[in-house]
């Protein structure tokens, strides 16, 4: 018999949020140990164990089995499973955690509105420039994946894994492809969205494992209950 | 590269072994396969040439048995790319088309904006040439690596373009035509002409094929059983310029090659050598082949 193990993201908004989504569902998230200690429970559900771990993380830890369920947003998931269809469900959607993924491009080129526009920009500064115009990202997958979609070409992609809007500035990158909420960070830094639709619009979700062990795994018939599920 | 810098022509070369290449995460394909190659540097007789590559790869698979039989079909990116010279609109607009050539849905996309058929994309309509530096000024300080002038220099571009009269409707017509084009070998010639009175450049394009269709039938080949597609070669690698040719058994590709003088141009540092080769995939033929 095994416990059910959930991925929980081990801190920020995202937790909280997490928390009080589980709370308004009769579920009691808490953590448990000493301030600095990654373990947690769910009252009263001694077969179930949440496992805090980075949101970053929770996607490869779904994909190898390691937990039964986790909660992750849709660009990790995406990003960091490009085989996710055989590897992972989407449970449900928890309505927070919004956030688009998106090109953005300096103000000031007031030339360029579309995919298109950064297309052609992508050609002449080839030529200018003898090496190909770079989009800074830590989403290479989704980047490169959208990128060949729509027919863009003469581009690198450079990775960021942290403060991409000021790539440009620093002249590490021409463009970034990062994800948005409310733009202030891209208005901050002097980058505008291209007009097209997102690359993909991200939000949190509870993720079923599908290669994970589920024989015998006696919480997970009670849990999903509470949550309104199937138990099959 | 290494055989620009010190090599001579003509030369040939054969080769065997293990190939790596890196697959997208959701292919089952192997990273690390066999490959048999051949290469033929030699500018005197580019058809001939053309169809000794040809040749070399059949009799190799001819020494087998194929229980789906061969299918074999031929291109010629000579021709598309002479189409598309031959288009009455801008310089630019013809480099746009050139350069997506090896992306067909981009290169679709385009011909229709230039056609007239669809809208320009968003975002260009505002653009003016009076007060454009302080357009770019007010939209936002100048940051990155790209600069002003740069905006500015595209942004003149950009409105000369929104003048530009489109595409005429027969010489699409025409283009579209090239690209459907799905016949065997032996009537290609004759259909491909028929389109040289809207798309000029076509006629001396097809001269040069006919270098290589010629070289074929002398070798004994029967014209009517190799298929003829306008497309063919344009969504595999970038730098075929010439003769495509592809070997299939049932829907698996067993062997494929092409000419690519302009790539030994880009490699050569300048030079420019004829040059055209192919491939055969021993782990296919070892599949389909008894």
């Amino acid at each position: 018999m095994s416990i059910l193990k959930i991925g929980i993201p081990s801190k920020g908004r995202l937790q909280d949020d997490t928390v009080d989504w589980f709370a308004s569902r009769g579920l009691t998230l808490k953590r448990t140990g000493s301030a600095r200690e990654y373990s947690g429970a769910f009252e009263g559900l001694p077969d179930v164990e949440p496992v805090l771990l980075s949101a970053g993380e929770i996607p490869k830890e779904l994909a190898a089995g390691h937990i039964h369920l986790g909660v992750t947003g849709t660009d990790l998931i995406h990003e960091k499973l490009p085989l996710r269809e055989t590897q992972v469900q989407m449970m449900a959607e928890m309505g927070f955690g919004f956030a688009d993924l998106i090109i953005a491009v300096p103000k000031f080129w007031i030339d360029v509105s579309t995919i298109d526009d950064l297309d052609a920009v992508a050609a002449e500064f080839r030529s200018t420039h003898r090496f190909r115009l770079r989009i800074a990202t830590k989403y290479h997958n989704v980047v490169r994946d959208y990128l060949k979609r729509v027919g863009v070409a003469d581009y690198q992609l450079v990775d960021s894994q942290g403060a991409t809007e000021g790539t440009i500035r620093n002249l590490t990158a021409e463009a970034i492809a990062d994800i948005t909420t409310t733009g202030a960070t891209l208005e901050a830094n002097h980058l505008k969205t291209l007009r097209d639709e997102p690359l993909l619009k991200s939000q949190a979700c509870l993720w079923k494992s599908l290669t994970a062990d589920w024989d015998n795994v006696p919480g997970w018939a009670g849990f999903a209950a509470k949550l309104g599920w199937d138990a099959s | 590269q290494a055989h620009m810098a010190g090599g001579v022509e003509p030369a040939r070369y054969a080769y065997q072994g293990a190939v790596w290449r890196k697959q997208l995460a959701t292919s089952d394909r192997p990273r690390e396969y066999a490959q048999i190659g051949i290469e033929v540097f030699d500018s005197a007789d580019p058809g001939n040439a053309d169809a000794e590559v040809f040749d070399r790869v059949m009799r190799a698979l001819k020494t087998l048995n194929f229980p789906k039989g061969l299918g074999v079909y031929a291109g010629d990116v000579g021709l598309m790319q002479a189409a598309v010279a031959s288009l009455k609109t801008s310089e630019l607009r013809k480099a746009a088309l050139m350069r997506h050539l090896w992306r067909p849905d981009r290169f679709d996309a385009l011909l229709s904006r230039y056609a007239g058929e669809v809208d320009p994309p968003p975002g260009r309509e505002t653009l003016s040439l009076d007060g454009l530096a302080e357009a770019i000024s007010d939209a936002g300080p100048e940051i990155g690596l790209r600069r002003a002038a740069d905006v500015a220099a595209r942004v003149e571009r950009l409105v000369a373009d929104r003048a530009e009269p489109s595409l005429p409707a027969s010489q699409v017509d025409a283009l579209r035509s090239l690209q459907d084009m799905n016949i065997a070998l032996d009537q290609a010639a004759d259909a491909i002409t028929k389109l040289a009175s809207e798309l000029p450049q076509i006629a001396p394009a097809v001269q040069k094929m006919t270098a290589w269709v010629e070289a074929l039938a002398n070798r004994g080949y029967d014209l009517s059983r190799i298929m003829f597609q306008g497309t063919y070669g344009l969504t595999s690698m970038e730098y075929y310029d010439g003769f495509v040719f592809g070997v299939s058994s049932g829907d698996q590709l067993v062997a494929t090659g092409g000419r690519y003088d302009a790539l030994t141009e880009v490699l050569g540092g300048g030079a420019k050598m004829a040059a055209v080769g192919a491939v055969i995939r021993p782990n296919t033929v070892a599949e389909v082949s008894s």
